[in-house]
């Protein structure tokens, strides 16, 4: 296996139902979800998932309702015992974990947020804050401390003594995050975790995230239902439909090349100049003409989304667009075709 | 044609012997093994005994303002509330005042000894009973039992067994009063939010940690409610259990009922209702503390 992979998950299958195993063969053999409900009164939870996360990346997990991708998440901790297949964690399955092992595991590994923030009501923000380290018999003094550096660093100093009701959702939510981090866990799983926020203060979460990933690099394991923010947040991204993968990728690799009739339904009405970065979609010298490279161009940096630069590419009409790498010397080119041929749809 | 009609209209019933024969040999063999083993159980109940004569033997010999100041301490911390502290001074005195001050105090040692020792048994039966499935399906049909037996009936097996006195009453009334404890400790923890216990799995806590961190708080109101409705029902059976030798406010009411006093009955009656009052209005109270994460407000 390679040393950079966090995560490694294979020929994992869960089928939810009295007797499930027999059936795995039978789903092998293209036997549908509806199939399977209706003849066998089984349901198809995730059906030959093979998936690889980097180390320190973020991995979304993207699908409609009944997907199967909260089911997915929950195996990663075991939540949900799969009907067979291998959920390997630095090298160990998880799944063969006995129950003490598995409850260190979980105490050090990883940590979840949940959509329904799922704080403990009875509890203030800061013993919340601090359960995890709780189950895990820190030192009072010692959990209280560390739990207060993640409550100042979520924003939510001065609230460590309310209650998790006497918050906005959004302010709950920085809580589960806070409780999560506080953990310190190599794996950070968010089932949904911001689905449940109204939109201006789901961009402020994902932003504070992006924020912290930037700096803590942890692997963090990410489920949406919204393309939008999966584009915004994923490294990579794994498309689940009826429990099954359609595609994983980078978002240009989703967004510019989408596998199935699924996939391209969902990317369809995605704004690209917003989402595509100049490096996404720039071309090397040997794709430009000469006439071009001689004439008038007009330079962008490489992580500039194309939303960016586009109104200067329409005043200015340059003949080439130039891309900066980080260290200011080009790293390749968009002439006006190639970027219509992106925007055009 | 004669027999015919015989069979629609009399129900099939067996000999008449066979059922004399069946309750005498049923009620010897009980009597026997009471008379058997009878004196281990009293022995084993002495620490009970000994538990509720403490009790009483403290609420009767406390001064009778002392009383009155604790219960007004414990009314006032629960409820903040005057209104009801003065009522209860008011309700208290006129008890006193009537000549039913000792019989209320050995009346409320004995619902205390109850409510305490239905507590203990009734909380853990009901986590079992959340925990296992098989346990709820054996207990609930008990309960049931328990609950629609008429408590005439289960006085006459306590009494043949203990005889009559303080321990069988005790033991009647804690039957009487335990059900809801266990149901509603059952329910409460199975109510508990299954993504907040999730969460708690996500971290890997134990399934004690679980129950101590998350359920059991958090089932706490429903517990509470269950501490209510046994109090009550210990109130009630308090009465009834006077038949088989319980002191108190329940024995005048007999007196009154085999005497024909109405207003003996009346007073004691009514006693019994000022410490219902009490007793529910404290514990609804100390209930809607334990609650008060669940306001919006800031605390």
């Amino acid at each position: 296996m390679s040393s950079d992979n966090k995560i490694e998950i294979r020929k994992l299958y869960k089928i939810f139902g009295p007797n499930p195993l027999p059936l795995i063969d039978k789903v092998n053999n293209g036997m549908s979800k509806d199939q399977l409900l209706e003849e066998h009164k089984h349901v198809l939870g995730l059906s030959d998932i093979h998936l690889d996360i980097p180390n320190q990346s973020l991995q979304v997990i993207m699908g409609l309702s009944g997907s199967g991708k909260s089911t997915l998440i929950r195996h990663i901790n075991r939540l949900i015992e799969p009907t067979s297949g291998e959920m390997m964690v630095d090298g160990q399955d998880v799944l063969t974990l006995s129950q003490n092992d598995l409850l260190d595991f979980r105490k050090n590994k990883t940590a979840m947020v949940f959509q329904k923030f799922a704080l403990l009501p009875h509890k203030t923000v800061l013993q919340n804050v601090s359960f995890g380290l709780f189950i895990k018999k820190f030192d009072p003094l010692e959990a209280e401390k560390q739990s207060m550096h993640w409550i100042d660093r979520v924003g939510l100093l001065g609230f460590e003594h309310r209650y998790p009701q006497q918050l906005s959702g959004g302010m709950q939510q920085r809580v589960g995050l806070a409780r999560a981090l506080a953990n310190d866990p190599d794996i950070l799983l968010m089932d949904e975790a911001f689905s449940a926020l109204d939109p201006l203060i789901r961009k402020d979460m994902q932003d504070i995230l992006l924020e912290l990933q930037s700096e803590l690099k942890k692997t963090v394991v990410f489920i949406t239902h919204d393309l939008d923010e999966a584009l915004k947040l994923g490294d990579n991204i794994a498309i689940l439909k009826d429990g099954s993968m359609d595609q994983e990728g980078d978002a240009v690799n989703i967004l510019l090349s989408p596998k199935t009739e699924y996939v391209r339904k969902f990317v369809e009405d995605v704004n690209r100049s917003r989402v595509l970065k100049a490096k996404n979609i720039m071309q090397n010298s040997s794709e430009i003409s000469k006439d071009l490279m001689n004439g008038q161009s007009m330079k962008v940096k490489g992580d500039d989304v194309i939303e960016k630069f586009i109104d200067r590419v329409v005043v200015d009409k340059p003949t080439l667009v130039e891309v900066l790498g980080e260290d200011g010397s080009a790293i390749g080119y968009l002439s006006a075709e190639r970027l219509s041929e992106i925007l055009r749809k | 044609m004669a027999n015919q009609s015989n069979f629609f209209f009399d129900f099939p019933t067996l000999p008449k012997e066979l059922i004399r024969a069946f309750k005498k040999s049923t009620d010897a063999a009980y009597k026997t093994f009471s008379r058997e083993y009878g004196d281990y159980i009293e022995t084993f109940f002495n620490p009970l005994l000994k538990f509720l004569v403490f009790w009483e033997k403290l609420l009767v010999a406390t001064p009778w303002l002392v009383i009155i100041g604790v219960v007004c301490v414990f009314a006032y911390y629960g409820t903040r509330s005057y209104k009801i502290v003065i009522g209860i001074i008011i309700s208290f005195f006129f008890v006193g005042y009537m000549g039913m001050w000792e019989d209320m105090m050995e009346s409320m040692g004995f619902i205390i000894v109850a409510t305490i020792m239905a507590i203990a048994i009734g909380i853990p039966t009901g986590v079992w009973m959340s925990k296992s499935n098989r346990a709820q399906a054996v207990i609930t049909p008990i309960l049931d039992f328990m609950q629609t037996l008429p408590p005439f009936v289960y006085l006459i097996p306590v009494v043949m067994l203990l005889g009559i006195g303080k321990i069988p009453g005790l033991i009647s009334v804690i039957v009487y009063a335990i059900p809801p404890m266990i149901r509603l400790t059952n329910l409460g923890i199975r109510e508990v939010d299954r993504e907040i216990l999730e969460a708690a799995d996500s971290f890997g806590a134990t399934p004690w940690q679980k129950l101590t961190q998350v359920q059991f708080p958090l089932a706490l109101p429903t517990i509470f409610a269950g501490v209510n409705q046994t109090i009550m029902m210990a109130l009630a059976m308090v009465i009834i259990a006077s038949m088989i030798g319980v002191k108190g406010l329940g024995q005048e009411v007999l007196r009154a009922i085999t005497n024909q006093y109405f207003t003996l009955g009346m007073l004691n009656g009514l006693a019994i209702v000022i410490l219902a009052i009490v007793f529910d209005r404290i514990s609804q109270a100390y209930g809607k503390r334990i609650q008060k994460h669940r306001s919006g407000d800031a605390i």
